[in-house]
């Protein structure tokens, strides 16, 4: 596969990780061929990591490392699963390879996860605490659609607020049996716990309004 | 698929938006006409930021652009990274991810307050709205209970999603022709419906009738979107006939056109009949300070072209304002 990183763009990269506080481990679950889009992630994120220190990976098979995919609760190939300073798992995943424009959630998330935190009104942090079921975000994307980042990241945004909450991009193209069982014929397109769903890059408080009604 | 990354410096690098100080200028859209009305106002030494949902606007969702002097053909996010890279350096704060949902002037004071979705509010002397437009709806039965459940209005964005399936695509304009090119990669068959003669230019209908999956019905009008729990196709009215019949398919395309997105404004700005903000030479609006760019104005042709000049012409008129305000 050609280098999906140019020299202008890892430029470009090493200084928006500028902004990464601590290091972020990438946990990378494939498995044996057929496994559509894996080696492409791999060859994606190892290059990522080029640009800049703080950003580790670690390669596993889903298989083989069935232990390590529990504790994260992965079950799709390719998923990156992004972990904190501490190799933590905060909730944060990406089902499929984000790139595309997704890179941009990818990089938001990165930044975030390192311990960078983008504020949330006073507001948003009470409602989200008080979040204390177990809630699943699935963000539907495909790669070409620009609207997809924001929902991505608001979804990774409020996994890292609250621990109850685990959010996943999920590529539609290549998991398309996933995708059909959601009925995802537009994106971005949002699933709470496989039941609550919403379309288009919304706000955080459209998100919340969807959780709590998930919840009732 | 295609992986090639569209990388956006904006998301991570820009400046907040303050909300405790007065801006001279606030420009509401991010598309050409924004960000070039940016570039003036900041070259000149204006204290500028942009309030926008996102950077780009309407190019992010175009696949390839034609005729923007310089580039004989070049993709909308490519187009968008060229313009981001050339704004970047000039470090414009920013609120991205936000539409205004309310424009406000203090009693008695020049101040313009501009209300965000996210409930924040920001102050400035002088507004630039250069909101751009939204794809117009065909306004027939079923369109809205099937919207995302077969009826799409980015082709870019869902047309992977149709891959060896037969889709149809509504209009018969640039945006119809270029859609129905770019979703014949996709689509195993792609029909073109379209209530006149096709009006796109001649370079795209000749690429357009080398492609075998992609059939043109001219003359025909969709009178209702068909489905069950999702879209399956549509009803249409053969014009020269006089007959209805239907046309299966797994999902529809309409790219019929814009409307201004001026929603919010009308209280405060004088519209035209078809919605769009009444400018003059200058930009100007009806209200002194208020002033408004590109695809939202009654500006005639709607083009990338001509909303990035309209930005650049409405910032300089912006700083004629300005320098009038004793502060």
């Amino acid at each position: 596969m050609e280098n999906l990183l140019t020299d202008e763009i890892k430029k470009q990269l090493s200084e928006i990780f500028e902004q990464m506080k601590g290091n972020v481990t990438l946990a990378i679950f494939t498995k044996d061929e057929p496994c559509p889009t894996c080696a492409e992630t791999i060859a994606f994120i190892k290059e990522l990591s080029s640009t800049s220190k703080k950003i580790k990976y670690k390669l596993y098979n889903i298989k083989l490392d069935e232990k390590k995919a529990k504790e994260y609760d992965v079950t799709r190939t390719p998923t990156i699963v992004v972990l904190d300073n501490d190799e933590a798992y905060r909730g944060v995943k990406f089902v499929g390879i984000p790139a595309g424009y997704e890179i941009n959630s990818l990089i938001s998330a990165l930044i975030q996860v390192s311990g960078n935190l983008i504020e949330l009104p006073e507001e948003f942090v009470e409602r989200i605490k008080k979040i204390d079921k177990p809630t699943n975000i699935k963000v539907f994307i495909t790669l070409g659609c620009p609207h997809c980042p924001g929902a991505v990241e608001t979804g990774h945004r409020l996994a890292l607020e609250n621990p109850n909450i685990v959010a996943e991009m999920i590529e539609a193209q290549t998991f398309g049996e996933l995708s059909a069982k959601f009925n995802v014929s537009s994106v971005p397109k949002v699933v709470i716990n496989d039941k609550v769903e919403f379309l288009g890059s919304q706000p955080l408080e459209v998100f919340l309004d969807n959780i709590e009604k998930a919840h009732l | 698929m295609t992986f090639g990354l569209s990388l956006n410096l904006f998301g991570s690098t820009t400046k907040a938006l303050e909300i405790d100080k007065v801006y001279d200028i606030l420009i509401v859209g991010g598309g050409p006409a924004g960000l070039n009305a940016a570039l003036y106002a900041k070259r000149k030494g204006g204290d500028v930021g942009i309030i926008t949902k996102i950077v780009g606007g309407q190019i992010v969702d175009t696949s390839i652009i034609e005729n923007y002097l310089g580039y004989a053909s070049i993709t909308g996010k490519d187009l968008v990274k060229q313009f981001e890279d050339h704004i970047a350096g000039l470090e414009i704060p920013m609120a991205k991810e936000v539409i205004v949902e309310k424009i406000q002037i203090d009693e008695g004071s020049n101040i313009k307050r501009l209300t965000t979705s996210d409930k924040k509010t920001y102050m400035a002397k002088s507004v630039i709205v250069a909101t751009g437009s939204v794809p117009r709806k065909l306004e027939v039965p079923g369109e809205e209970e099937f919207f995302s459940k077969g009826v799409h209005y980015c082709a870019i964005c869902d047309g992977p999603l149709y891959t060896n399936k037969e889709i149809i695509v509504a209009g018969g304009g640039n945006t119809a022709v270029e859609a129905a090119i770019d979703l014949s990669k996709f689509a195993s068959k792609v029909t073109i419906v379209h209530r006149s003669q096709i009006r796109a230019d001649k370079i795209l209908t000749d690429r357009l009738e080398k492609l075998s999956n992609v059939e043109v019905k001219l003359e025909t009008q969709i009178k209702r979107i068909l489905g069950d729990t999702r879209f399956s196709g549509v009803e249409v009215l053969d014009k020269k006939k006089n007959q209805l019949y239907t046309i299966e398919a797994e999902g529809i395309f309409v790219e019929i056109g814009v409307l201004p997105n001026t929603q919010g404004f009308g209280d405060l700005l004088e519209l035209n009949v078809t919605n769009e903000i009444i400018v003059d030479k200058k930009g100007r609006t009806n209200i002194p300070g208020i002033y408004a760019a590109g695809d939202c104005t009654d500006v005639e042709y709607k083009q990338v072209i001509i909303s990035a000049a309209d930005g650049a012409n409405v910032a300089l008129s912006v700083f004629e304002y300005l320098n009038t305000l004793d502060d």
